[in-house]
Formats: C-alpha cells, structure tokens, sequence
C-alpha cells in the first residue's frame, strides 16, 4: 500500500498549502509515489485516518483548534509543521502581547459571536512535531526534498544556517556593511535564497531566528547603519513574533 | 418528499480557499433557510496593523492571502501613495500592471483546473482528473507555472513576493532578466486560447439570475488597479467615495463581515463583474475568443464564470505580452516618500474581485487605522442567494446531488475564505 499525506489547515494565508500545489513539476511524481488522502484545499476526497505523513499548516487560535490538533496527532505516525503560523503562531501572534478582546472590538461589531483563544501559538505548543519547515511561505524546493526524504526514509534536509549565507552563495553585496541598509538577515534562518537583499532590501526574518541568533551583534550593525533598538525590536515583532528567540530579544532590546 | 426528515451533513466545503459552511433548511417544499457561514478563525489584521509603519502595510497584508498577495500589496501601497501625495513613474505602473497579470494567470488557472473544472467533469480534484485528462490538467499547470513565472521575475517569489514597496518597486528588473518570459507567454497565448474553447464545452447548468456587479471600470481599459467603482445598475464613484456607498455587518454565522450596498443591498464582485462592465475593453484576441463561444455581456449564469476566467487569464497573458515588448528599465525604481497626516485609499481587482484598502496614518508615518475590504466578504449574499436559488428549482434531486450541486455553485465565486476571515459544512436540513 502506498503511503498516505494529508494535509491539514488551521489560522493561515494558505499560502504555504499552495506551494504544495505550486509544486507542478514534481506534483505529479509525487501523487504517483504518495496518496493524497486529506487536502482540503485541493480535493474533495476525504479518507479516514490513520495518515503516514500529515502536513500542517496555521497557527492554533481557537479552543476547538487547540482539540483539533491533538486529534490529528493521534492520526498521523509523522507530523510535519510547515510554515511561520504553524512553527511560530504567524503574524497573528502579534495578538499574544495585546488585548485580544480590543483587538476583536476593533474588527468586529459583535466580538461576542467570536470563539478565540487570546494568542495564537504554534503546533509545537500543543503536541509533539517530528519535523518542521519555516517560512512564510516555506520552501517549495524544501517542501519537495520533506516529502522525497520521508519516502525514501531520510532526514529532510532543513538548513540551520543564517540568510547571510545565501546571500554570499548568491554574491549579493551585504547590504549591513556596504549600504547601510537595516537587515534580519544575520539572525534569520536561511530557506527563501536571500530574495530580499537581492532586491536591495534588508532580510524582514520570515523564516524566522536561526540557531542561536546574536540579536545583540546585530543591534550594533544596525545603530552602525542609523537604526535603533526600537527600530530593531519592531522589526523582531513581525512574521514570526511568536519565535521565542525573537520574542525574547525584541523584549530585552 | 418535501416532509420527511431527511438531513445532510457536510462538514466542509472542499476545493476552496479557507474554511466555511452552508446550511439549508426545507419546510413542507420551501426553503426555509439558507445560509453560508465562513469559521475560518479571524487574524484581527485591522487590529495589528495600528501603529505599525505605513511601509510594511504591503508585506503585512499580503499575509491575509497566499493565493492573491499582489492584491493585496497593491492596493495598499497604492492607498500609502494617495495618503502621501506621491505619483510613481508610470513605466513602473506597467510592472505592476504585469505582476497583478502574473497573479491573475496563475490565480485564474488553478481555480479552473485544479478546484472548478473537476466539478463539471465529475472528478474529486484537480489530480483525479489529470489521470483521465492529462493533457488537458498538463497545459493548466504549464500556464499556471507561467503565472507563477511572473509574479517570481518582479518579486523574487511566487508567494508573498518582495519586490513592490510604497513608491514602486524595490527593484526593477532589466529587459534582459524579464526576456525569457516571452517565449513561455507566446506559448501561454495558445494554452490560453484552449482553455477558452475547453472550458465552454463543460456541461453548464443553467442558473441565470440576475444581479448587481460591481467592479473597478475604466473608460480606456479593462481596469486591474486603476478606475472609478462601477456597478451595472449605475454606480459611478470615485476609490475614495466607498464608505459612503457600501457598509459592511457582522453576523453571527461567520467570521467575515457582510459587504452591501448602502442604497441597494446584494451585489457581487469577480471576473464575472468586471466582465460585464468592461467586455469591450478586453484585448482583442480575449474578446474574439468569448464571442466565438458564445459568451457575451450581461453574462448573469454564475456557473459561466469559469468561461470568464479563461477568457481574462487570456487577456493577461496578451497585456504581459504587450507590457513586455514595449519595456525599457526606467532610471529609478522608486520615488522617495514622505510620510503625510491623512487618510488613503486604495482599490485593485483581485483574481477573485474588488478589494479595497483604506488607511488612516499620522506624520510619523505610523498606521491610525485600517479597513480592509475583501471578495468574499463582498459576495457572501450573493453566494446565499444563488444557493437559494438553485435549491428553490431543485428540491427533487437527491441529497447528494443537491449537495454537489451547491458545493458546485459556491466554488463558481472562487471564495478565498482566508481572505474573508474570514471548506464548507454544508447542511441540508428537510425536517
């Protein structure tokens, strides 16, 4: 039998599930050598669990959620995070720090109808992950290599380095050191190809912190640059302000 | 049949963006209840964007959507530059005339043939029928890539691009870089132009009802970001002029706020919209191929509307082409911009329809507030009213059919139900 992926959806763009679709050179082989079984985005076929590989994607921000994902644990021998929402809460965490029920005033005439937690957190906050892509949005190239390594029973490779690799790799000038341009990218995790600085933009840190990341060091090449703390701090609370060593940083800074 | 105590559950809606549900409760032959709920769970973007800089507005928004993010960033750069008084170069206008091209082809393409056409043909995805039809599913994903192709030449990639900033782009590419992209959109042309003849041959249940579509409408061209809002039954006014004329409501069923217009109520927006306010304003090799398979304004068959996004991913395709071949690298990508006081506004005609953007900011730069208006949320009522109908003339059919048949119906308006929030539970209720 033939091994199964579902593919599940929680707070999100769905733009990190598109990329599944997205993939059109491979998503044929892949659909060859996997069952799609559970995509809801995608099809209406729905099979009952158990699922060999199950795909998250979306941050928990709902009390039903919050019961959801454990269900869906219990349904999937691998379960694989993919995406800023579901390995950091998103964007969305931006609520965590704020007052949700203001937050709800603001959007909605009668928040009272609303059924939501008061911070949106990852999946990891709730069960146990056994592997996960960052990104917002992942990595269709390390999306491809995820679901190739688990067929063929290897580690996906997921990259523990900095974006500032890439960026040599690519031999974009550092735009910290020549222009002077704030960038994330010395603390941000490497997997999008260093796209900003190629744009002649700093790095805004959608895949989130890399191991260890010297937010401290960086401080210095920013105010070098003509930005401050502040500056630095707000930048931290962006994409993946629900990061631990983001949030922790950016509340030190 | 009509008093039995017969029930249907669906749980969700497949083959849409987001996460939704429809609930149809029939008394004694009537339809008692019809409702189309979105619990997509809400992200309070309006809420987080105060007091962030009024340049993150386009990478922050366009997290509301992975399958419209060019949407979303334009029309909020483009709500920045009115609040700050700033006209961009209008060469650069043009490469953000060809990325929203981009996202329409791509956007466009998997809605036809990976969610809707498996509908028409029976299939339970865009997979299932590419076993059968693998030529047909191969010259979708070829054209779909070609989309993506664009949206990754301007922004770097194909979701949550980076390029576009208020004041232009970060970085506009050479026409050497843009140059192997003509190739692939000359061969997009002919995908295009067959899509058009396949998509009008698929068996179209006929579900006419008449409706008021509101879209972006210029005098010179078939508006993308650029025009007055226009409706066919009168509505004329400038982007500034929305919230005078629309209002929208929160209901208890969904997560979305309800669009409607002030004067009149219902209306909808999407492909269909713009098709009928500006049929005559399509590239000429779009409009022969409408006409050649028989689709004319006032197009009022929701089902139709796969016809219609063939035909306008065909005008993208002919726009990109035409952009291309008349491109020269303006000197700067960029004009510097000031933050101002005031108040902005902002309105492009996303894959799925109209999507408004307004911001207050302050001299700092800093966002007072914000109001987004997506698809949607503007066609929730008339989604409702078209599942209304359609059960109303097809009580006899099985549950199941009638099911099919509304799910069928609601992925006719592609809802991005992210976007709103804003698969669908769908229930039939014969009690």
């Amino acid at each position: 039998m033939k091994p199964t992926l579902a593919v599940f959806k929680f707070a999100s763009c769905d733009g990190c599930q598109l990329s599944i679709l997205d993939a059109e050179d491979h998503i044929m082989s892949i659909a060859g050598a996997i069952d799609i079984v559970e995509f809801a985005e995608a099809t209406t076929r729905r099979e009952p669990p158990p699922y060999t590989v199950g795909l998250v994607e979306g941050s928990i921000t709902t009390p039903h959620d919050a019961l959801r994902i454990r269900e869906i644990r219990e349904q999937c021998q691998i379960l694989v995070t993919i995406g800023a929402c579901a390995t950091s809460g998103g964007i969305q965490a931006l609520r965590n720090a704020a007052d949700v029920d203001e937050f709800a005033a603001q959007v909605y005439a009668s928040p009272e109808y609303l059924d939501v937690l008061a911070t949106s957190t990852p999946i990891s906050d709730h069960v146990r992950v056994d592997y996960a892509l960052y990104g917002c949005p992942v990595s269709i190239d390390q999306l491809v290599d995820l679901v190739t390594a688990l067929l063929a029973g290897r580690r996906p490779y997921i990259p523990e380095h900095s974006v500032c690799i890439e960026c040599k790799q690519r031999g974009s000038t550092c735009l910290l050191v020549a222009p002077g341009i704030p960038c994330l990218g010395p603390v941000t995790r490497a997997g999008c190809g260093a796209i900003c600085p190629a744009f002649g933009r700093g790095c805004y840190g959608c895949f989130g912190p890399s191991p260890h990341p010297n937010v401290a060091g960086l401080l210095t090449a920013w105010e070098a640059a003509g930005a401050d703390r502040a500056d630095l701090a707000e930048a931290l609370r962006a994409f993946t302000v629900g990061a631990p060593e983001f949030a922790e940083a950016a509340r030190d800074l | 049949m009509t008093s039995d105590t017969r029930r249907i559950g669906v749980e969700y809606i497949t083959r849409v963006e987001g996460e939704g549900w429809l609930k149809v409760a029939i008394r004694d032959g009537k339809v008692s209840e019809c409702n189309f709920g979105i619990f997509e769970p809400p992200r309070f973007f309006e809420a987080f964007m105060r007091g962030r800089k009024f340049t993150e507005a386009p990478d922050i928004t366009a997290r509301i959507c992975g399958i419209c993010p060019v949407a979303y960033q334009v029309s909020s750069v483009q709500a920045m530059e009115m609040v700050c008084g700033v006209t961009i170069d209008p060469v650069v206008d043009e490469l953000r005339t060809l990325i929203y091209c981009g996202e329409w082809i791509e956007s466009h393409t998997l809605h036809m043939y990976l969610l809707h056409a498996p509908d028409f043909l029976g299939y339970e995805s865009g997979i299932a029928l590419a076993a059968d039809h693998p030529d047909e599913v191969g010259r979708g994903l070829r054209l779909k890539q070609t989309g993506n192709a664009i949206v990754a030449a301007l922004g770097g990639r194909e979701i949550h691009p980076v390029g576009l900033r208020v004041g232009g782009y970060h970085r506009v590419p050479t026409r050497n870089e843009l140059a192997p992209l003509i190739p692939r959109l000359e061969q997009a042309r002919d995908d295009a132009i067959q899509t058009v003849d396949w998509v009008a041959t698929l068996p179209m249940p006929e579900a006419n009802r008449d409706d008021e579509y509101v879209a972006l409408a210029a005098d010179d061209h078939y508006a993308i970001h650029h025009g007055r809002i226009r409706s066919t039954r009168g509505l004329d006014i400038a982007v500034e002029e929305w919230n005078d004329h629309f209002a929208e409501e929160h209901v208890e069923r969904s997560t979305a706020l309800h669009s409607h217009l002030k004067e009149r109520g219902m209306y909808q927006v999407g492909p269909t919209a713009r098709f009928n306010l500006s049929e005559e304003l399509l590239r000429p090799v779009a409009l022969e191929a409408a006409h050649r398979n028989g689709l004319t304004a006032p197009c009022t068959n929701p089902f139709k509307s796969i016809v219609v996004r063939a035909v306008e991913t065909l005008h993208a395709v002919d726009l990109a082409l035409d952009i291309l071949d008349r491109y020269q690298r303006p000197a700067h990508p960029y004009v510097p911009v000031t933050p101002t006081a005031g108040v902005g506004h902002g309105a492009s005609e996303a894959p799925r329809g109209l999507l408004y953007h307004r911001y207050e900011i302050d001299s700092e730069g800093r966002v007072k507030t914000a109001q987004i208006v997506p698809p949607t949320a503007q066609n929730q009522a008339s989604i409702e009213a078209d599942l209304l109908h359609l059960v109303e003339r097809n009580l006899e059919l099985s549950d199941a059919d009638l099911q099919h048949l509304l799910e069928q119906s609601i992925r006719n308006y592609d809802p991005c139900i992210s976007c709103s929030a804003h698969f669908l539970h769908v229930e039939v209720d014969r009690a």
